[in-house]
C-alpha cells in the first residue's frame, strides 16, 4: 500500500494552516466564478493564475484547484435556482433541480446536488490515488511516438464524441493547432506565421484565448438572451440538509452508476457533458418511478451531478499522468504547472512526488472544504446572481481585460482578448466548440515535438506510429475514434434501409 | 427563444453566417499553408522542417471549411433559421463597441481610469442608473483593483496622468 503511505504524506503537505486557508478562499472564489455569467471555470482559473505567480507552487496549484472545484459545485447553483446552466455540463442537472426548487423545495435540491456532486468528485479522487501512480509508471515506457499516438487519440475522441458536426470539430481543433505554431518554432528557431509582426512573434498565449473565448464571448451570449435573471430565493437550513442526506442513501445505486460512468468518460477528453446526459439517461430507464423525472425527482438531480463532478475531477489523471488534460479548465491548470516548471507526465510522479501527493490529498480535502462552503453560503451567492446583469456585464468585462494585461504585461493582448470573445460568440452560435480549439493551443508545441521526433528517429517514416503493439494499439484506437460518427452514419443508413425494405 | 419573433427587425440567416464563416476558416487555412510553404514544409537535413506540420494543419483546415461550406450550401436556409436578430444584434453591439472603445483608451488613460469610465458610461446607458449610483460602483471597484495590483501583488498595470498625480 505503497499509494496510502505517499497520500498520507501529501495531506502532510496540503494540512498547513495556510493551504487550508487558500482552500477555502480558493473555493469561495470558485463558487463565485461558477455563478457568475462570464466566468466559467477555465478562465476564473486563466485571470487568477497570474495573481498566484508570487506565491509557492504547491500552495499556488492547492488555491486554483480548489478555484476548479468551487466552479464546478458553483454551477449547480444557478441551475437549480435560476435555470441557467452555468457550464454545459449542468444541462441534465437543470431537467429535475429546477422545477424541485420551483416546488418550494429550493433548499432539497441544492442538497443533493452538493452532496451528489461531493459523492462523484470523491469517488474519482480515490480512482486517482490508485490509478494514476499505474498509468505514471506504465507511461514512463513511452517514447515520441507513444507520446503523440496518445495525443491523437485526444483529439480524435473528440471528433468522436461531440455532439458537434465532425468537420466543425476538426476545423476548430487545427484553427487551435495553427495558433499554437505562430511564434518562434522551438526545435529550430525559425519564425512561423509572424508576416513580420513583432506582437506576433511571442505567440499566442492561450489563457488570453481561453479569457476572451469563455469571457467575453459568454457576455455577448447572455447579453442577447436579455437581461433579466428570475430565480427562486435560496432558503437552506440545518435541518433541511439533514432531513436531505437521511433520504439520500436509498439511491446508492444511482450513486455508483454516476460515479462510475463519469470516472470512465472523464477520462477521454470533454467527456463531463456526454457522462451527465448518459447518466441522465440510465438513471431514468433504471428508476422505479420514471413518469417522475423532468417534474423534480430528486434521483434526476443525483444522477447527472455525480458523473458530472466524477468527470471533471477524473479529467486531472490524463493532465497528471500524461500531460493531456481533459477539460479546457484542466488545460488551465496544466499551463500554471508548466509556468512554475512543473512539466506534467510520468516523471512528474517520480521527479516532484511531494508535489503530485500534495495536490492529490488537496482534492480530498478541497472537495470537503467545498461542500462545507456551499453548504453554509448558498443564500449569498443566490444573493450576487440578483444583482443587475448591467452591473456585473462592465465589472466582469474589466476583470477580463485586466487578466489578459498580467498574463504578458501587453496591451496587445487585450486587444487580442477582444478579437477572441467575437471568434468564441460567432462559433458558439455556429456549434463549432471551444474546448478543442482550446486544448490545441494548449497542446500544440507538446504533440508537434513529439510527432517531430518521431518522425526523426525512423527518418521520416510513418510507420513508426503503429512500429509495435502499444503504439499500434493507440494509433488505431485513435483513428477508431475520428471515424466513429461516421460508422454510426452508415449504421443509421444500413438500419434506415431495412426498415425501409 | 429565437423563434418566437418573426423577423420583424429583419435577421442575419443563419445560412449565410454559416457559409461566410466557412469561407473565413478556409483563407485562414490557406494563409497558414502559404506562408508554412513558404518557409519550407518538407524534409530538411535535420527532420521535417519548420513548415511542415502547420502545413498539414492549414490543408484540414481548407478541407473541412470548404466541406462545411458545403453542407451550409446544401442546407435548407429556412429550416435553419436565422443567426441573431437585429434586436439581438444590438443588445450584443451595445455591448461589443463600448468594450472596444473602453480597450481602445486604457492605453492612454491608464486601466483604472478607463475602466471606471466605463462601468459608469454603461450602467447609465444600459442599465438606466442614476449618476450617483454608477459612481458609486465604479469608483470603490477600482480603488480596490487599484490596492489589489499595485499594493498587494505588485504587479503594475498600465497607468495614465492620474496615477502620475498621486506619484504612481
Amino acid at each position: 500500500m505503497e499509494e496510502i503511505n505517499a497520500l498520507m504524506g501529501g495531506f502532510a503537505v496540503a494540512l498547513t494552516w495556510q493551504n487550508v486557508m487558500y482552500m477555502f478562499i480558493g473555493t469561495i472564489l470558485g463558487v463565485l466564478i461558477g455563478t457568475l455569467p462570464g466566468l466559467g471555470g477555465a478562465n476564473g482559473v486563466a485571470i487568477l493564475l497570474p495573481l498566484t505567480f508570487s506565491m509557492e507552487p504547491t500552495s499556488a496549484i492547492i488555491m486554483l484547484s480548489c478555484i476548479y472545484w468551487g466552479a464546478l459545485f458553483g454551477g449547480a447553483i444557478t441551475s437549480i435556482l435560476f435555470n441557467i446552466p452555468g457550464e454545459p455540463w449542468s444541462v441534465a442537472t437543470t431537467f429535475d433541480g429546477y422545477p424541485m426548487a420551483q416546488k418550494g423545495d429550493p433548499g432539497t435540491a441544492l442538497t443533493t446536488a452538493f452532496t451528489s456532486s461531493f459523492v462523484g468528485a470523491f469517488v474519482a479522487v480515490l480512482m486517482i490515488t490508485f490509478l494514476a501512480p499505474m498509468v505514471a509508471k506504465f507511461a514512463l515506457k513511452f517514447g515520441p511516438a507513444e507520446f503523440f499516438a496518445v495525443q491523437l487519440l485526444t483529439f480524435c475522441s473528440f471528433v468522436g464524441m461531440s455532439k458537434e458536426p465532425p468537420f466543425k470539430t476538426i476545423a476548430a481543433m487545427m484553427i487551435g493547432f495553427a495558433l499554437a505554431a505562430v511564434g518562434m518554432d522551438t526545435i529550430t528557431g525559425q519564425l512561423r506565421l509572424t508576416f513580420g509582426e513583432e506582437e506576433l512573434m511571442r505567440g499566442f498565449d492561450f489563457l488570453i484565448a481561453v479569457i476572451g473565448l469563455f469571457g467575453l464571448g459568454e457576455i455577448l451570449l447572455t447579453m442577447e438572451e436579455g437581461l433579466a435573471f428570475k430565480g427562486t430565493e435560496a432558503k437552506i437550513d440545518a435541518k433541511v440538509v439533514f432531513q436531505t442526506w437521511a433520504k439520500l442513501p436509498a439511491y446508492w445505486a444511482t450513486f455508483i452508476r454516476g460515479s462510475l460512468i463519469g470516472c470512465w468518460m472523464g477520462v477521454t477528453p470533454g467527456g463531463a457533458t456526454p457522462a451527465s446526459f448518459m447518466s441522465y439517461g440510465i438513471a431514468k430507464k433504471f428508476a422505479k418511478n420514471p413518469a417522475g423525472f423532468g417534474k423534480g425527482e430528486m434521483e434526476g438531480i443525483i444522477a447527472p451531478e455525480t458523473a458530472a463532478h466524477a468527470a471533471g475531477t477524473s479529467a486531472l489523471l490524463p493532465m497528471l499522468t500524461l500531460g493531456i488534460p481533459g477539460s479546457p479548465t484542466a488545460a488551465v491548470l496544466l499551463g500554471g504547472l508548466l509556468i512554475w516548471g512543473l512539466q506534467p507526465g510520468p516523471l512528474l510522479f517520480v521527479e516532484k512526488a511531494d508535489f503530485v501527493w500534495g495536490l492529490i490529498a488537496s482534492m480530498y480535502l478541497g472537495n470537503i472544504a467545498g461542500l462545507i462552503v456551499v453548504l453554509t453560503t448558498v443564500p449569498y451567492f443566490a444573493a450576487i446572481l440578483k444583482i443587475p446583469f448591467s452591473i456585473i456585464a462592465p465589472v466582469i468585462l474589466v476583470i477580463c481585460a485586466i487578466g489578459s494585461y498580467t498574463v504578458g504585461n501587453a496591451m496587445f493582448d487585450v486587444y487580442l482578448m477582444i478579437v477572441f470573445g467575437i471568434i468564441g460568440y460567432v462559433f458558439k452560435k455556429l456549434s463549432y466548440p471551444l474546448a478543442p480549439m482550446v486544448l490545441a493551443l494548449v497542446l500544440g508545441d507538446t504533440a508537434e515535438g513529439a510527432f517531430r521526433q518521431a518522425l526523426l528517429t525512423s527518418q521520416g517514416d510513418l510507420s513508426v506510429f503503429w512500429a509495435n503493439g502499444l503504439v499500434g494499439g493507440i494509433t488505431a484506437l485513435a483513428l477508431i475514434m475520428l471515424f466513429s460518427p461516421l460508422f454510426s452514419k452508415v449504421w443509421s443508413l444500413a438500419k434506415g434501409n431495412k426498415a425501409a425494405a | 427563444m429565437q423563434d418566437n419573433h418573426n423577423n420583424e427587425g429583419g435577421a442575419i440567416s443563419q445560412k449565410s453566417a454559416e457559409i461566410v464563416t466557412a469561407i473565413i476558416i478556409t483563407l485562414f487555412g490557406a494563409v497558414v499553408m502559404w506562408d508554412s510553404n513558404r518557409i519550407g514544409a518538407g524534409w530538411g537535413s535535420d527532420g521535417p522542417e519548420s513548415g511542415s506540420f502547420p502545413f498539414y494543419v492549414g490543408l484540414m483546415i481548407v478541407i473541412s471549411g470548404i466541406v462545411t461550406a458545403i453542407n451550409a450550401f446544401r442546407a435548407d436556409g429556412k429550416e435553419l433559421g436565422d443567426f441573431v436578430e437585429h434586436d439581438q444584434l444590438r443588445l450584443v453591439m451595445a455591448v461589443l463597441i463600448p468594450s472596444i472603445v473602453y480597450v481602445a483608451f486604457i492605453g492612454f488613460i491608464g486601466i483604472y481610469v478607463a475602466s471606471a469610465i466605463f462601468i459608469i458610461a454603461f450602467m447609465m446607458w444600459q442599465g438606466k442608473f442614476g449618476v450617483l449610483k454608477s459612481v458609486s460602483v465604479a469608483i470603490p471597484v477600482n480603488v480596490f483593483l487599484f490596492f489589489m495590483f499595485e499594493v498587494w501583488f505588485t504587479i503594475p498595470l498600465p497607468k495614465g496622468p492620474l496615477e502620475a498625480m498621486f506619484g504612481y
